[in-house]
């Protein structure tokens, strides 16, 4: 084929082009229309009246409408909530049973009849491997209920309702609809809902929803909040309602983390990331029945294994420089106390503790480690040598009890429990999220926004909340 | 480049694996363990999901298309003894639009040439998904309907008449319901059948409304065809170029529209 003819070809178009006129494009699509239309007429037979109920249009009426959308939508994200708080107890526990409290003595005996050195035994059995086990049995039952409930509510066909409810609050906000979607995956995870930001075509969008993911409460830092919740907040009430009221505390947090993911994309729509709000159509699907062995099956696989193995990789470095810093000892105290008295005053001045804040930094690969890592450092910081395995070691205490014991024998107080709940919301991302946002956004100037301006965020909050507390005659 | 390639029996080259292999290859997809390629395309919403599951099970993986943030599934399977690589497209209403997800169906279903090419299509919204697979006849000859939510159609009283749809598109037309399994052992057969040239298809073309137009694209049609013999889809290229399709024109210059032929 030469040239000339193919220059010809396309000369040829362009002239047509003037004779058919602008609107060929319209009367393409038209024709295909037609075309469509006409065939399908001949090849469906409609009923000859329409089924009186549509279940499809009245749940729609009801889960879309302005009087029960919102609270419907809180009643699902409560239900949720709880089906994966009270379902992953006993697994959790098992797992820790099993890996912690019997592999690990096992562990420790058979290393050392092989007559390994303390420092690799230690580095290898109470570092590495202890973080592993516990990512492993804090994360992935709650993860392994979590992923297929939400994954059965997509398939069901609830999710873009919610992202419906929501698109206008969104909007408003100078975000995308689809937003809502994103956020709802970052509740079971922060690195797959960055993910999930993808959805979004427009770029300035998609890095709002990519900023803002980490408002949304992930599985690791629930057992956080739960705990703190569960220990101090439901220790107020008489017993009967402590649950209930413990619940409700975590649901509480949970909404402030929406309400700020609305407050910081209207920030960053009229700072930074100034632009058009890009219209989408979202077509609501119909209502189908779940098939639920399926999705429990894929889900587990494509969702909860692949973010629990990213999550096992990270934590077995921090475990390492866990062990490494509370057992590297210089002059009296571990190199970890050392940090912790240092700490210990900025962190008061947050209404926290240098132990939390001690913790906090060693654990930005994964937040699941965050309340061993408290524990421990509590621990080691008011030498209480009989709790626990011992130094440097990573543990978690069965009874509540037992928790509260060690909490007040380092000074907790209320105060210290709230500002923990609002700290482990807001602060930076862990350090799989970090990573996945850069290979999503493939920009460090994003990347380290989307680190540091949580983190920013959180110091001001605490801060501010321990003034005023402090202000009102709190004890704290 | 001023000689000719002769090529005597188009139809040939153009059902040989090794002809598409390396367009293929620059699309991401490996053909070196299989037979045949198909592809699934569809309108959002459509089941495609549950029918690429069905048909691969777990011999599947995700990835994404070579240098875009869309997210591909890929999978095999096989049937009466060839192997078929199963490749989802993704969810587009149409291939007209500039959107990057349209624009991945199309340079897939344009350039990678499946040998099939599966539109997977609600039977309760016909209409609307039947403008998508007349653009897909527009530009591959090889295509089936797999007329899904068969079981939403009953539920709502509605009757489809697959075979007449078959004969006005031209193209076989298989009702599933692909979330109890309904339908894929028909479906497996047809896709076999058109991928192995042993069912030939007499695709259905849209019929422009106006002459002048109809006349325009005759003209570009014959000239095109006169220059690229052996362009299957030498009408679709007129009708892209009258409508100012860059990439189609880029494309032509490139040379990328002329291997094909």
């Amino acid at each position: 084929m030469s040239e000339n003819n193919l220059e010809a070809v396309l000369a040829n178009a362009e002239t047509l082009r003037w004779q058919v006129g602008s609107d060929f494009h319209e009367r393409l699509v038209e024709a295909i229309y037609a075309d469509a239309a006409r065939i399908a007429d001949r090849a469906v037979t409609r009923p000859q009246q329409r089924p009186r109920f549509d279940l499809d249009r009245t749940l729609d009426r009801l889960v879309t409408s302005r009087a029960f959308g919102f609270p419907l939508m809180l009643l699902m994200l409560t239900v949720v909530f709880w089906v994966t708080i009270a379902g992953a107890n006993v697994p959790s526990s098992m797992l820790a049973t099993l890996l912690l409290d019997k592999l690990h003595p096992l562990l420790k005996t058979g290393v050392a009849s092989i007559g390994v050195p303390w420092w690799l035994d230690g580095f290898l059995i109470d570092g590495v491997y202890l973080a592993m086990g516990w990512v492993m049995s804090v994360m992935l039952p709650p993860m392994a209920i979590f992923f297929p409930l939400f994954t059965l509510l997509e398939d069901f066909g609830y999710l873009p309702r919610v992202a419906f409810n929501l698109d206008n609050i969104f909007r408003k906000s100078g975000a995308h609809g689809k937003q809502a979607l994103s956020m709802a995956m970052g509740w079971g995870c922060n690195a797959a809902g960055v993910i999930a930001a993808r959805i979004i075509d427009s770029p300035r969008e998609r890095l709002i929803a990519i900023i803002t993911n980490n408002f949304a409460l992930c599985n690791g830092r629930w057992p956080t909040q739960i705990l703190v919740a569960t220990v101090f907040v439901g220790t107020l009430v008489p017993a009967h309602l402590g649950g209930l009221i413990s619940a409700l505390a975590v649901v509480a947090i949970a909404v402030l983390g929406v309400g700020l993911t609305f407050a910081v994309s209207w920030g960053l729509s009229r700072t930074v990331l100034k632009g058009e709000v890009s219209t989408f159509s979202l077509e609501l699907p119909p209502y189908r029945p779940p098939r639920i062995w399926q999705t429990i099956y894929t889900s587990i696989i494509d969702r909860t294994m692949f973010v629990l193995w990213r999550a096992i990789l990270w934590a077995a470095p921090a475990g390492a420089l866990i062990w490494i810093s509370s057992n590297w000892f210089i002059g009296e105290l571990s190199l970890a106390e050392h940090l912790v008295t240092v700490l210990d005053p900025f962190g008061l001045l947050l209404g926290l503790n240098g132990v939390i804040l001690m913790a906090y930094i060693l654990a930005i690969p994964a937040n699941e480690i965050v309340i061993p890592t408290i524990l421990m450092l509590t621990v080691l910081s008011a030498r209480m040598a009989s709790v626990g395995a011992g130094a440097g070691v990573m543990f978690e205490l069965d009874s509540f009890g037992g928790t509260l014991a060690v909490f007040n024998e380092g000074g907790w107080t209320l105060l210290t429990a709230i500002n923990l709940m609002l700290f482990s919301l807001i602060h930076n991302p862990c350090s799989t999220t970090i990573h996945t946002i850069y290979k999503e956004t493939g920009s460090a100037k994003w990347t380290l926004v989307s680190a540091l301006l949580p983190v920013a965020m959180g110091l001001a909050a605490t801060f501010l909340v321990a003034q005023l507390w402090r202000l009102f005659g709190g004890e704290g | 480049m001023t000689f000719e390639i002769e090529t005597p029996n188009a139809e040939a080259c153009a059902n040989c694996p090794a002809h598409n292999a390396n367009h293929l290859l620059k699309l991401g997809v490996d053909m070196e363990d299989w037979d045949f390629v198909v592809a699934l395309a569809g309108n959002p919403n459509t089941g495609k999901s549950t029918v690429f599951n069905a048909l691969t099970g777990l011999r599947q993986h995700t990835g994404n298309w070579p240098g875009k943030t869309v997210t591909r599934a890929e999978g095999g399977f096989d049937f009466d003894g060839q192997r078929f690589k199963l490749v989802d497209l993704p969810g587009t209403y149409s291939l007209l639009s500039t959107t990057l997800d349209e624009e991945i169906a199309r340079d897939f279903i344009l350039f990678g040439r499946p040998d099939v090419t599966v539109v997977v299509v609600d039977a309760t919204r016909l209409e609307r998904n039947l403008n998508l697979v007349l653009q897909v006849l527009e530009i591959t000859d090889r295509a089936i309907v797999c007329l899904n939510l068969m079981d939403e159609a009953r539920r709502h009283g509605l009757q489809v008449d697959e075979r007449r749809l078959a004969r006005d598109l031209g193209i076989p037309v298989v009702p599933t319901a692909a979330r109890y399994g309904e339908g894929l052992s028909d479906l497996l057969p047809a896709i076999s059948q058109v991928a192995s040239g042993q069912l030939r298809c007499c695709p259905h073309r849209v019929r422009s409304q106006s002459s002048d137009l109809s006349g325009a694209v005759r003209q570009l049609t014959a000239q095109i065809e006169a220059v690229f013999p052996g362009l299957p889809n030498a009408r679709w290229v007129a009708l892209r170029l009258l409508d100012g399709d860059g990439c189609v024109a880029t494309a032509l210059r490139k040379g990328e529209l002329g291997a094909l032929a």
